[in-house]
């Protein structure tokens, strides 16, 4: 068109006058870490594997979460989910159910046969793990991905340490737990099964091992002095689920009495539940509020049928009767004797106060520290400098299987570093994604999934699983309950948002650029972004 | 009544896209492809509401038309910033006339079109309040009496902010702008009885009205193309904040727009041929105050000499809009999740 | 074909045959019945490919207007004095986007004191807006102007306002030689707009144009005026050898060969002057008259060139700036510049104040005894005037002057309406 002068103007003109001059501050797109992810002990990308499975790239999501962690199946039933007490949607409704899903991607894996990576290439590097718990079995799988080779011994005369001998099968079913080591020894893994390795330089010279990881768990159950009559029947914990898990368990009678408040006593009370005790009864000289066990875990038990005597120390176990002395808590909430009594009537009692490891081996080791019963490690858990690394129960930190599952990453890490001669490297972190960072409004409101439990009434008889897995309906939405804390999920928000088209949207995966030619720093994009992906930094002139 | 359902894909149907939404569910805005019917380089205030108000509506009236959309603007602060010669944003034919004749001018638009058998060409009429509640007044309801087939677009940022932030027809109450100081014993605009151009149109029986807001696209961009499968004469009422005249934040024009809505100060509705057929109900309740506090215009209410009882009337106006819009609906508040 | 036809029906008519495609209207005398009739044809079908809009103001009559010109659509409108200065802010604007739009103004007084009858005051206030103005002489030149005036306004881009005068052209019965569809059409070519909203090659109309080009926007305006004054006579000279007639050009002279003495004047008074003319040039008086059809762009060099050899120059309007006094006796002033000669300028018709031939014969001969004054206001009655200001000079709040000159016109009705000076 031959438009008159000024008065009529042609399409795209303005494109030349570059409002970004205008700008004081720049928004930058930044990746935060989410609380989950920060919270995980195993150091599982857990948004990241969200974001796939929200899709409903299962696989891609599993491969993502076992790029960390190489047992899904088996955490996603056993982790008590740091995670989700981190995660921000507990401020919205409530957490996401990321243990569920876990658990839903790693049964998927196995019903679809999905195998891990390959085997890094082969360093010429061989590596004692000693023990196959959890810690024993992550560090062999990492070390195996780093190229190392691993000889992987244990006294058990089967792979799994606590996972096989210290929980139930009604939380943990035996072929879950198969499935998920097999995987890993299908990597190439030298195993040496019913081997105890007393000490630890000779093992390793005899071995010729560049390095070691001590991965040997806290199998004693600890004793405390109680005054029981000779025909009193007392075991501790550790010693009780091990002969279950044997198949082989001792006779309690139908009325037991658990001492101890941790997840341990709930799991020997449950167990006695299924072996056929009428009654079982934990004794924990605290309240509820503080003792150790997992709410769920608590919740669960009550629901089966196990009581619990609060604010209580068993005093004595004569032929069945255990007399009680209750408890008050102090100012500082310790509990004090109250010098008044009560009786129980018991068949049994099960000790689970707590774990022992057994050192010995490391009696010989030149650099190795044991402090109260636990070797101190560095934060790559290398405990000597001569190439010892220990993690798990062994060291101190929370005892879990999840912990565990992330020390046996870190050490191989470690070892990595020490085998091939690296410094070792601290990986820098990413600011935390908290929940004041992110815009909430977006988020539709959404009810958790709920496993499907079992019946309660099935459970108290036999060690079926208790805890159903997600449909895959029930999966997928759980996985999109997640608000993706921190890290851009292409809500196109900011792309959106932008008063100025100063957003450009790359395409699907390849998230967005600013136009800082046009952009004016209104910073409504940073406001308006759900996850708080964007940040408005000073504009250098 | 019918109602959105909310999808739940993680931000559900809140945010502009979503890469599990079906592709009938995007918004336009999320498409790499749209229009931008007003193009970047124009000269709004940093986080104007009319230039994104006014992007959401063109553009989803020409994904609606499969581009077929002229545009006439009236005077104001839109038309300024985008038509500055030697440079225009526009990238859809659009002719500014004057300040008050908008509607009209569509009329003649939408005339010729029809006469020389354009038929898929749509028209879309734009002003600010002032161009619309007030100099535009007569025209507009003389294009609504006479059913034109235009669909006019208020963009109500509550005062006349291209000549530097006075007072309109459509200021509220209490609020302070340049020909309403906040001063002496009832500072800001004085509480008259409104002049609620919604309602006004619907007195007109047309087949169309809605009101809107740049908080909600989705809501947004249905209404643009509910409109436009229509003929006849059709009125969308968008507020868009803005920022300079209402002293809020500049990244705060969405969240403000938002609460608007929220507090019930902003009812959103739609009614065909002058009955009401939805409302968006209030997803988060919050107190007139929480909207209020955000902008300088309203500044005169709180701090050192507060002003409760203008808060309270206020409030009072919020409740009788929610009162008379059925705003909050109980029964909405576990089922909005739609899996 | 000639018909006996009410001058607004023959425009209505004529417009018809131009095949406008958008009409609006809103009604004022002495402009209804044009539009009525044009209305009547559209929803009769006679006049097909034509939207008639009822709009609620002639605010909006312009702004649809302007709507569907830039739309590509030929659009066309009349409207008269309250009317043309109601929808005054869109006719400057239709001008500013060079939107030819062709708009009848039946050329009515402006109030207040509110007044129907006619007068050029109308035109006159609108003389700045841009727009071409057109002024006819008789019916039948003001049903050929229009055709001639889509032309121009289309060739130009330049809205064109034909004048005609109120009552006295626009209701009076006379013979008017009709054009036919197929003259027309042969003169009138479809509308082909200079820009155009179109989806398919987007522009943006209508931009804020600051300091640094609205001179040159103006100027270019200026200049495109300029070229209608070349292409004004060109197209009636077209005109005129399609239909054998002589309608519209810049000025037309009238015995102005020896005259000493020239009126000049606008629109229909033009008849009766040059009939006053005939009188006094049997009376010996060397005379002339020169009508301006054209009085923007005000054709200067034309006027010049006929005024060049008269000694006096009277000017007769039916309009006045107030606080001055000729609005067209300034045009020719200028016209006219470093040229030895008297100007006169003639207030009359106002309001629809009949000029009769009588009076104006007077004030030829007055003119021709050298005896006209400067401004003169036709067959004013100075005794009423005088009443009026001896009571405002008595009582400070005395009253709106027009219910008290009416009140003594009714008490004086015996009085000899008044004569020149
Ligand atoms: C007839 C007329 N009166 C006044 C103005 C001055 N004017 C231009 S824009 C404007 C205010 C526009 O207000 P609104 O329509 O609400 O649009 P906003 O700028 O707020 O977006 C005014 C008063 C004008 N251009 N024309
Ligand atoms: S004054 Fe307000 S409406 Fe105008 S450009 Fe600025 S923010 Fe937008
Ligand atoms: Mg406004």
């Amino acid at each position: 068109m031959d438009t008159p002068f000024a008065i009529t103007l042609g399409v795209g003109t303005s494109r030349a006058n570059h409002t970004g001059s205008w700008r004081v501050e720049r928004p930058v797109y930044v990746d935060r870490l989410p609380p989950c992810n920060n919270a995980c002990p195993a150091g599982e990308n857990i948004q990241g594997w969200l974001f796939e499975a929200e899709s409903g790239n299962y696989e891609a999501a599993w491969r993502i979460l076992v790029h960390d962690n190489p047992m899904p199946a088996i955490m996603g039933r056993v982790c008590f989910h740091p995670c989700e007490t981190a995660c921000n949607r507990v401020q919205v409704d409530e957490a996401v159910g990321i243990n569920a899903v876990e658990r839903f991607l790693g049964d998927l894996a196995i019903e679809k046969g999905w195998q891990l990576p390959e085997p890094g290439r082969d360093t010429g590097k061989r590596i004692l793990v000693v023990g196959a718990g959890p810690a024993g079995l992550s560090a062999t799988y990492h070390l195996r991905l780093l190229g190392h080779q691993v000889r992987l011994v244990d006294s058990a005369d089967r792979l799994g340490g606590m996972m096989r001998y210290g929980i139930p099968a009604y939380r943990l079913p035996r072929a879950t737990l198969d499935a998920e080591i097999d995987r890993i020894v299908a990597l190439g893994v030298e195993v040496v099964l019913n081997h105890v390795v007393h000490d630890i330089e000779e093992e390793r010279r005899a071995g010729n091992f560049d390095a070691v990881f001590l991965a040997v768990g806290a199998q004693l159950g600890k004793r405390v002095n109680i005054p029981a009559g000779d025909s009193s029947k007392v075991i501790d914990a550790v010693t009780f689920l091990h002969q279950v898990a044997h198949d082989d368990p001792p006779l309690l009678g139908r009325r037991v009495v658990v001492y101890g408040g941790g997840d341990t006593a709930f799991d020997a009370a449950r167990t006695a539940r299924r072996l056929g005790a009428t009654d079982a009864v934990i004794v924990y000289r605290r309240n509820r509020e503080r003792m150790g066990a997992s709410g769920e875990e608590v919740e669960q038990a009550l629901g089966e049928g196990v009581s619990v005597r609060w604010l209580s120390t068993v005093n004595r176990f004569d032929a069945e009767r255990i007399v009680l002395e209750k408890m008050r808590l102090n100012e500082d909430g310790f509990p004090e004797p109250t010098g008044e009594f009560e009786e129980l009537d018991a068949d049994a009692l099960v000790l689970a106060l707590g774990q022992d490891t057994d050192l010995s081996l490391l009696d010989h080791a030149r650099d190795v520290t044991v402090h109260d019963g636990a070797v101190s490690v560095a934060s790559s858990m290398m405990a000597g400098a001569s190439g010892i690394f220990a993690g798990g129960d062994a060291v101190p930190a929370e005892r879990t299987a999840t912990v565990a599952v992330g020390h046996g990453k870190r050490g191989a890490h470690g070892i990595d570093d020490f085998v091939m001669g690296r410094e070792p490297t601290e990986k820098q972190r990413h600011e935390l994604a908290t929940f004041d960072r992110l815009n909430t409004w977006y988020y539709a409101d959404a009810p958790r999934t709920k496993r499907p439990e079992l019946e309660r009434i099935r459970r108290q008889t036999n060690f079926e699983e208790v805890i159903g897995g997600l449909s895959e309906e029930n999966a997928l939405f759980e996985a999109r309950r997640c608000l993706s804390c921190g890290n851009c999920f292409e809500c196109d928000n900011c792309f959106g948002v932008c008063p100025d088209n100063a957003v450009i949207k790359l395409g699907a995966g390849e998230r967005y650029e600013f136009d800082y030619d046009f952009c004016k720093g209104c910073g409504i994009c940073v406001k308006e972004c759900p996850c708080g992906a964007i940040e408005m930094v000073p504009e250098r002139i | 009544m019918t109602r959105q359902p909310v999808h739940f894909y993680q931000v559900g149907s809140f945010a502009v896209g979503n890469r599990l939404l079906s592709a009938d569910d995007r918004t336009v805005q999320s498409l790499r492809e749209r229009t931008n019917s007003i193009d970047s380089g124009h000269r709004a205030c940093q986080g104007c509401g009319e230039a994104l108000g006014a992007r959401y509506a063109l553009d989803a009236a020409m994904r609606a038309t499969n581009d077929r959309v002229v545009a006439v603007n009236a005077t104001g602060c839109l038309e300024v910033f985008s038509t500055p010669y030697p440079e225009t944003s526009w990238r859809i034919p659009w002719l500014h006339s004057l300040f008050g004749n908008a509607p009209a001018v569509a009329t003649g638009v939408a005339a010729a079109l029809r006469v020389k058998g354009k038929s898929d060409v749509r028209v879309v009429a734009q002003a600010g309040d002032g161009g619309t509640v007030d100099i535009g007044f007569g025209a507009l309801s003389g294009m609504f009496e006479r059913n034109d087939d235009v669909l006019f677009i208020c963009y109500d940022n509550e005062g006349y902010m291209n000549t530097g932030v006075q007072r309109s027809a459509a200021t509220p109450p209490a609020a302070r702008t340049a020909t309403t100081d906040a001063v002496g014993p009832e500072p800001g605009n004085v509480f008259g009885t409104g002049k609620d151009l919604p309602r006004i149109a619907m007195a007109h029986d047309i087949p169309y009205v809605a009101t809107a807001t740049v908080a909600d696209l989705h809501d947004l961009e249905r209404k643009v193309e509910r409109a436009m499968e229509l003929h006849g004469a059709r009125y969308l009422h968008v507020l868009v904040p803005c920022p300079l005249g209402w002293g809020t934040a500049s990244n705060d024009t969405i969240h403000v727009a938002r609460l608007a809505k929220e507090s019930g100060l902003f009812p959103v509705f739609e009614a065909e041929n002058g009955t009401l057929t939805s409302v968006s109900t209030i997803r988060r309740r919050v107190p007139v105050e929480q909207y209020l506090l955000l902008q300088r215009r309203y500044g005169h209410l709180f701090g050192k000499n507060p002003r409760p009882d203008i808060v309270a009337r206020i409030q009072a106006m919020a409740d009788e809009n929610i009162a008379r819009y059925g705003l909050v609906d109980e029964s909405t508040e576990s089922t909005e999740v739609n899996a | 074909m000639l018909r006996q036809i009410e001058g607004s029906k023959a425009i209505a008519e004529t417009v018809a045959l131009c095949r406008p495609e958008v009409v609006c209207a809103y009604p004022i005398s002495p402009q209804t019945h044009i539009i009525e009739a044009v209305g009547a044809m559209v929803k009769s079908g006679r006049l097909a490919q034509c939207e008639f809009i009822n709009v609620e103001s002639e605010f909006a009559a312009m702004s649809v207007a302007i709507g569907a010109s830039a739309t590509g659509a030929r659009a066309y409108t009349a409207t008269a004095s309250q009317g043309l200065l109601f929808m005054l802010e869109a006719v400057f604007n239709a001008s500013g986007l060079g939107l030819p739009i062709v708009m009848t103004l039946a050329n009515r007084a402006i109030g207040a004191p509110i007044n129907i009858w006619n007068d050029h005051s109308d035109a006159m206030a609108v003389r700045d807006a841009g727009w071409i103005q057109l002024f006819a002489e008789t019916n039948q030149e003001a049903a050929d102007l229009h055709v001639q005036a889509f032309r121009l306004a289309e060739e130009l881009s330049v809205p064109v306002m034909v004048c005609m005068d109120g009552f006295i052209l626009t209701h009076a019965v006379e013979g008017v030689d009709m054009l036919d569809q197929e003259t027309v059409d042969a003169f009138l070519p479809p509308y082909e707009p200079r820009q155009v909203l179109d989806v398919d090659d987007p522009v943006s109309i209508g931009a804020m144009v600051g300091p640094e080009a609205f001179e040159e926007v103006r100027y270019l305006a200026y200049l495109r005026q300029r070229d209608a004054l070349e292409r004004i006579p060109e197209i009636a000279r077209e005109f005129t050898q399609l239909t054998g007639r002589e309608s519209g050009g810049l000025i037309r002279s009238y015995r102005t060969d020896d005259a000493e003495i020239i009126v000049v004047a606008l629109g229909s008074v033009l008849g009766t002057i040059k009939d006053a003319v005939d009188i006094r040039r049997d009376a010996g008086e060397r005379i002339g008259v020169v009508g301006i059809t054209a009085f923007r762009p005000f054709p200067s060099e034309a006027v010049r060139a006929a005024l060049a050899q008269a000694r006096q120059v009277v000017v007769l309007e039916k309009s006045f700036s107030t606080g001055f006094g000729g609005v067209l006796s300034t045009d020719v002033a200028m016209s006219m510049r470093d040229l030895d000669f008297d100007l006169r300028t003639v207030i009359a018709g106002l309001g629809g104040r009949a000029i009769t031939r009588r009076s104006l014969e007077d004030m030829l001969k007055r003119a021709n005894d050298d005896e006209l004054e400067p401004l003169t206001f036709l067959d004013l009655d100075h005794d009423a005037v005088e009443r009026e200001r001896e009571r405002m000079r008595k009582v400070r709040r005395s009253g709106p002057s027009a219910e008290n000159l009416l009140r003594d016109r009714a008490a004086f009705s015996s009085l000899p309406r008044g004569g020149g000076a």
